[in-house]
């Protein structure tokens, strides 16, 4: 059924993202890998803006835009030039900022999401190519701020501002498309959205067909759900109390969840945009082709082909998809010759759930290994082999370990800091499916052999419960869980 | 050791003596200077020299020493572009073109005196006081690159770099008396050069005579990749030094000798060209009608670029702080209180020109005017080899004369800016005098045609003695 979209939302997207795969920034050789760097340290004169400095293009920065913007199935410009967006700001060293203006890289495009009613296109205006600022440090909190630093080591990153028509109606639906535009990203290994500043996005948002409002600058996707929420909802008050929405940009407040009136129409800046001088225009039409031969496989058509290919579900194939990374280890395991539905389950359904559960973010992969961040702390990581969840998913499969063991082998890597095989944990651990039998069997002769301690739990004495656990405990000499064996016995007596 | 020598005479002095010695003379020079040519004298130019006579060095210009305009960056050397702004700021690296000159072994005595951020005709923009024409020291000796030509002219350096944005070289190589050549947009990186105009600018050599501006230019013209709109070109410019002109057709626009005209400065350059048909030369009046809005088209299109190029300046990197209660008003108050007047009405007009509601009227305009001049030279050139004109239309004036009146300073550069829109080349040679000041004759050539343009210069000068007199104020 269509939906009906009744509060008349229409949400619209500009995002900026880093191009922070490639080696070296926009204009200059500086390297752009400082997010652990101390301040400052990843500059030169060029990204410092210091007078007679001169911009040159990176070209792998063209590439790079070209590739998402065909990726987006947009139009690529056969000419393309920069402009300079002037304004004032400490974080912008040269008092502009060099973007494109009238001739962008990328028009047209188009990204397909699950929305509401089934698949939902969404409209891609335009991708240009621009550079990042430097980043303000306050000294303590935004508000009782002594002072302000300045960071340059982010000054001249290339970015990618994409901008989506307004095609969106709800806030689940954005938080879809930025997912699934992170993902494609991500397919071009152009951007590695796990990286602090790696993506913001200002939100346009309007009900009842009305007029919209601008929501700047929120750095994840929750947030964005979280703005649009909150925005929605204050719009349809303003006019339920017969109010007016003003055109107008706002800030969301993070922590508070709200947001907050920054300036409205009338106080719009003027960027006094020009060509930019010292960079020539750009004829590109001849790099596309050879570009297009380096385009990936791209999630959508990676998941039909793990449908096809491995008869796995839709469910799993999306999951196994929404992340390149995750897509090739899982490819890794097939081709070591296991049940793929079995590896889907396991990958996709377990593993990633635990990884979910605990905050880990996948960071890399190489083959052989899949890692993984903690969202709030990059300092927590961790790893999981292709060769154990091969190992894990064939035991499971020959039926020598249970479910529940299985899935205590994958928490006991996640949680564990020494490397091991899943045949070391089960071992170590006993959780050979024999033991499970072994369990069984103890608790078995407990009931038979302790009549009366049966009667008086049945007889409502709890206590007499942990008797018989007890006696189970004794017999498989402390190897059986506690839990497992009080279950198996209430199960045993309840039959 | 005579005062004014030529490159070549500077090298055989070297010979004879040392490069420390050579050096050392020129800084004695400058140091009984009445003419406020020099904004910072290098006290490593006797270290470098003393360097090259110790280690030797097969440079082409290996112990001679030269004069850099202020806008250029040398690393270690102040930068002022004649600014109060850039007050403390030293560079941590060097001009393209000053690693050229470095490599080849050139000796850099200091940096030379220009209105601020290469705004203004005169130096009398400058932070640190208008230069001296030596020929007449209550004169100016022209801009933005005054000092350049002023200690050319004055003896105090055999040669200098100055820059070209409108006319910033070739109208004070004209007041000097000295040659002066605007290089093809691209034919020089401006990596380094602190930009005023960047689409119009170029750096630019000015010498006592033609074949130094060759030497200079074979140093330091060519491709570099720190500067995307620098060309590749194989021309070899001291090979174009031929005194030769046979068969050359000369345009004269006659737009360039326009109302206001000095009757001197018509009669020496139309003697020029007389002197060219002699050598068997023939010309032609050439008609570009769209020249007239052409100074209009620069300063919109010039003081637009400069807008945004020194939007950099606000105190919070380098140069100039002052103190504000927040950010925005430390950035007013750096501002208010570096800029000078000139440098001010031309960030607010540029700012103007730019703005939302004006962009078309003025700046868009300014642009398709651009493209009419272009082609205005195109067709001229299309006919003839060259084109040949005042470097100004007048003399140099007197200091103060003029200042007061912006609008009448800027037309000190109406035969020059255009040269400067359409992207070409030109160059100025000494072809005459009024009242004891020299006049400059204007040879214009096509996009990286400046072998034509240099052979041409040549023949004049290996014809004509213009070129060895010698302003008497400083001898």
């Amino acid at each position: 059924m269509a939906y009906e979209n009744p509060d008349g939302v229409k949400i619209g997207l500009e995002i900026h993202i880093q191009l922070n795969k490639l080696k070296t920034k926009m204009f200059c050789g500086c390297s752009t890998d400082y997010h652990n760097a101390a301040p400052n340290t990843h500059t030169c004169p060029i990204c410092l803006g210091l007078p007679g400095t001169l911009p040159v293009l990176n070209k792998k920065v063209v590439e790079a835009a070209i590739k998402v913007g065909l990726a987006l199935e947009g139009e690529i410009a056969e000419e393309t030039q920069f402009h300079r967006k002037n304004y004032f700001y400490p974080d912008l060293p040269k008092g502009f900022q060099i973007t494109q203006y009238d001739y962008p890289i990328v028009s047209n495009g188009k990204v397909v999401i699950e929305g509401e009613d089934g698949e939902h296109v969404v409209g891609i205006t335009r991708a240009h190519m621009e550079e990042d600022p430097g980043k303000l440090v306050h000294i303590g909190s935004i508000e009782k701020s002594k002072g302000v630093l300045i960071d340059y080591n982010r000054s001249g990153m290339p970015l990618i501002e994409t901008v989506t028509e307004p095609d969106m109606r709800s806030p689940k639906e954005a938080r879809r498309f930025l997912d699934k535009f992170r993902n494609i990203l991500e397919y071009l290994d152009v951007f590695d959205g796990n990286l602090e500043g790696a993506m913001r996005v200002d939100a346009n948002v309007s009900v009842h067909w009305g007029t919209r409002v601008e929501v700047k600058n929120i750095s994840s996707h929750k947030g964005v759900e979280r703005a649009l929420l909150y925005e929605i909802m204050r719009q349809k008050n303003v006019i339920r109390r017969g109010g007016k929405i003003v055109q107008e940009t706002r800030h969301f407040d993070e922590g508070r969840g709200v947001t907050i009136s920054m300036r409205t129409k009338e106080e719009a800046e003027d960027y006094r945009y020009f060509r930019e001088p010292d960079l020539m225009p750009m004829r590109v039409r001849d790099w596309i082709p050879k570009i297009k031969e380096t385009l990936p496989e791209l999630p959508d058509a990676k998941r039909a082909r793990f449908i096809e290919q491995y008869g796995i579900t839709d469910m799993h194939a999306r999951s196994l998809t929404s992340k390149i990374m995750l897509a090739d280890f899982y490819e890794a395991v097939c081709a070591k010759g296991v049940d793929p539905k079995v590896a889907a389950t396991w990958t996709a359904d377990v593993f990633l759930g635990e990884l979910n559960y605990r905050d880990l973010l996948i960071s890399s992969y190489d083959g052989g290994t899949i890692g993984f961040i903690h969202a709030k702390d990059p300092e927590v990581k961790n790893s999981f082999k292709v060769l154990g969840m091969t190992e894990l998913v064939n035991l499971f499969s020959e039926g020598k370990v249970s479910d529940r063991a299985a899935v205590e082998v994958i928490r006991t890597i996640l949680d564990g800091t020494e490397e091991k095989t899943p045949s070391q944990i089960i071992k170590e651990k006993g959780l050979f499916k024999a033991e499970d039998d072994l369990v069984t069997k103890a608790v078995a002769e407990a009931i038979a052999e302790n009549a009366a301690a049966v009667q008086d739990y049945l007889g409502g004495t709890e206590k007499s419960l942990n008797f018989l656990v007890g006696q189970v405990m004794k017999k498989t000499k402390g190897t059986a869980d506690a839990k497992t064996a009080r279950e198996l016995i209430v199960k045993e007596l309840k039959e | 050791m005579a005062k004014w020598m030529s490159v070549a005479q500077v090298k055989e002095k070297i010979k004879e003596s040392s490069a420390e010695e050579v050096t050392a003379r020129y800084l004695e020079l400058i140091g009984k200077s009445k003419i406020n040519g020099y904004v910072t004298v290098s006290d490593k130019a006797l270290e470098q020299a003393k360097k090259i006579d110790a280690e030797g060095h097969d440079g082409p210009l290996a112990g001679v020493p030269i004069a850099i305009k202020d806008n250029i960056s040398v690393a270690g050397l102040p930068n002022s572009c004649g600014s109060k702004i850039l007050e403390g700021y030293i560079p941590p690296f060097n001009a393209h073109v000053i690693e050229k000159l470095l490599a080849a072994g050139a000796v850099i005595l200091g940096k030379t005196n220009m209105d601020e951020f290469a705004m203004g005709s005169s130096t009398e923009t400058s932070h640190f006081g208008p230069s001296a024409n030596p020929w007449d020291l209550e004169r100016i000796p022209g801009g933005s690159s005054g000092g350049s030509a002023a200690v050319v002219a004055a003896g105090e350096a055999p040669f200098a770099l100055g820059s070209d944005t409108g006319g910033s070289v070739r109208c004070p190589a004209a007041f000097c008396g000295v040659v002066g050549l605007k290089p093809t947009h691209g034919a020089v990186s401006r990596y380094g050069v602190v930009a005023y105009a960047n689409s119009l600018e170029q750096v630019g050599p000015l010498a006592n005579n033609v074949e130094d501006i060759a030497v200079l230019m074979d140093v330091i013209a060519g491709y570099d990749r720190r500067d995307s709109t620098s060309i590749e070109s194989k021309t070899e410019y001291q090979k174009a030094l031929v005194d030769d002109i046979k068969d050359l057709k000369i345009g004269v626009p006659k737009e360039f000798f326009g109302e206001g005209i000095h009757p001197d400065v018509e009669k020496a350059v139309w003697d020029a060209i007389h002197k060219y048909e002699s050598l068997g030369a023939s010309w032609e009046e050439v008609s570009m009608p769209n020249i007239k809005y052409a100074l209009a088209s620069y300063y919109i299109i010039a003081m637009s670029e400069a807008a945004s190029n020194l939007a950099r300046f606000d105190g919070t990197r380098h140069g100039l702080r002052a103190n504000g209660e927040n950010w925005h008003a430390m950035v007013s108050k750096t501002r208010a209180e570096g800029f000078g007047t000139e440098t001010k009405r031309r960030i607010l007009l540029g700012t103007y020109a730019l703005s939302a509601g004006y962009h078309d009227k003025y700046y868009l305009k300014a642009l398709k005017v651009r493209t009419l001049v272009k082609q205005d030279f195109d067709k001229a050139l299309s006919k003839v080899n060259l084109l040949m004109a005042p470097t100004t239309p007048n003399p140099a004036f007197k200091i103060g004369e003029k200042i007061e009146d912006p609008l009448t300073l800027y037309l000190s550069d109406v035969n020059t800016c255009p040269i400067n829109l359409a992207g070409l080349s030109s160059i100025s040679v000494p072809c005459g005098f009024t009242d004891g000041l020299p006049i400059g004759l204007q040879i214009i050539g096509k996009p990286f045609d400046e072998p034509s343009v240099l052979r041409a210069a040549y023949t004049f000068e290996q014809n004509t003695d213009y070129h060895t007199k010698r302003p008497p104020e400083v001898a």
